[in-house]
């Protein structure tokens, strides 16, 4: 299984869960996949929008007691 | 006991100071001690770079003497630490000494990486060294019109710097007389024009009313003459290119292994390096998912100048860094703004005022007395 780094951003405002993520995806190797935690509910939209007009690929999202975690794929 | 402080930025400066008044009579009687190794021997107040790029500061009004800054109890050398050996409670230092220590605080802070996206060093304007801002005021005063491109990377220094020094250009260009010749257009990684919702929410009707045009999802990939490419397969023309490049941290804690990129993985509340207990970290060096900025290394180091003179009177820490961080925003027309949160409170910023930009022009002054630990 390829490497999975968690990017804990939950109860953070600034930057955020997504610039947590671009910052995280410039460090990881293409393959690598990357678990971001959240507690932005705007995160399980503008996560997905992110990776998709990148062209990485968004392999699970689901939310737990207010906790969103969604898992990314580094493509290229 | 032993406390070595790597980093005499502010952070590293409040810190000291802090733990040197708190810690008065344990120096006093030699039972501890507390040594600053720095890269230089001046202190720069970075926020004055955005100043100086739109030349509203001169230079050398960002320097002091960082020996005048710290507590007579501090011993304090220029001598950059060049390696670490964690395990053995010691660094080792370009003069080639060895110090020891029974806490270290590591606060070398960041660094912009502008090589790592091609062209930017090149063809972009940056502001985060003394000598790029001052390149960058003499590119602008040389600007007759056209169009101005501001483009954003991630992770940065300063999450406010990439609005303020979009409104700032807005002021500069229109006290030259010149602003109806520059079509300004400002690009941003994310979905929105900041990443705090309340703040983006702010800016945008501003940028509507002021006539800058935007995008968003515009991470920098490529920089060529006139035109920046983005990751997401868009491209903005340009004339003239400001930038907030991407950061990383210190080089020598990335050959030292100690963190990706150079930032450490760092406890949110506690401060500690993950896996170590004496080992702690502050500001833009930790890999926490807050605002790279001087409040929050300010109070982050508040909140560890308490902790480590309890560990070392009492053993224990006692209490938590609650995430705070503090951010005026430079709004141009004289204005400012700013906005305050913590790991649970999101922030809420106000309408800007006349009144708030004169506290933070006098906030650039009053930076001494908060690096001395008395503000």
């Amino acid at each position: 299984m390829a490497d999975r780094k968690i990017v804990d951003a939950k109860n953070t405002f600034c930057p955020g869960p997504l610039m947590e993520l671009i910052a995280n995806m410039k460090q990881a190797e293409v393959g690598d996949e990357l678990l971001v935690l959240s507690t932005d509910e705007g995160s399980a939209n503008d996560i997905p929008e992110w990776i998709n007009k990148v062209g990485h690929e968004v392999i699970e999202s689901s939310e737990d007691a207010g906790v969103w975690s969604v898992v990314v794929k580094k493509i290229k | 006991m032993k406390i070595l402080i790597v980093g005499g930025g502010m952070g590293g400066t409040i810190l000291a100071n802090n733990l040197a008044r708190k810690m008065r009579n344990e120096l006093k009687s030699g039972k501890t001690s507390i040594t600053m190794l720095s890269a230089s021997d001046k202190h720069m107040y970075q926020p004055g770079l955005l100043y100086v790029a739109v030349g509203k500061m001169n230079p050398s009004e960002m320097y002091r003497d960082q020996v005048s800054l710290l507590e007579p109890s501090i011993e304090f050398k220029v001598d950059p630490v060049t390696e670490f050996n964690l395990d053995d409670n010691n660094v080792k230092a370009k003069s080639g000494a060895t110090y020891n220590y029974d806490i270290i605080v590591i606060a070398t802070g960041s660094r912009t990486h502008a090589e790592g996206t091609p062209g930017l060093a090149e063809y972009a304007e940056q502001f985060y060294t003394e000598a790029d801002a001052v390149k960058m005021y003499k590119k602008l005063e040389a600007f007759e019109g056209g169009k101005v491109v501001v483009a954003v990377g991630v992770p940065h220094k300063c999450p406010m710097a990439p609005l303020e020094i979009t409104f700032m250009l807005v002021d500069y260009f229109k006290q030259r007389g010149i602003w109806d010749k520059v079509q300004l257009h400002y690009t941003y990684p994310i979905g929105r024009t900041h990443s705090l919702e309340p703040v983006a929410k702010w800016a945008t009707p501003e940028f509507e009313r002021l006539g800058i045009t935007y995008e968003t999802f515009f991470n920098m990939k490529e920089v060529n003459e006139n035109v920046v490419m983005s990751e997401e397969g868009t491209e903005a023309e340009y004339d003239l290119l400001i930038t907030v490049p991407a950061h990383k941290g210190m080089q020598v804690i990335e050959d030292a292994g100690l963190g990706a990129g150079g930032f450490i993985p760092t406890d949110r509340k506690r401060l500690n390096m993950e896996g170590r207990d004496n080992v702690y970290v502050l500001g833009d060096t930790t890999n926490l998912p807050i605002s790279k900025a001087g409040s929050t290394a300010h109070f982050e180091a508040e909140a560890l100048s308490e902790n480590i003179a309890s560990i070392a009177t009492i053993g224990t820490a006692t209490r938590d860094y609650d995430g705070k961080v503090f951010c005026f925003i430079e709004a141009g027309d004289g204005k400012a703004t700013y906005a305050m949160f913590n790991y649970l409170t999101p922030p809420d910023p106000k309408a800007p005022t006349a009144g708030i930009h004169m506290f933070k022009t006098a906030y650039n002054k009053m930076y001494w007395a908060s690096a001395r630990g008395l503000l």
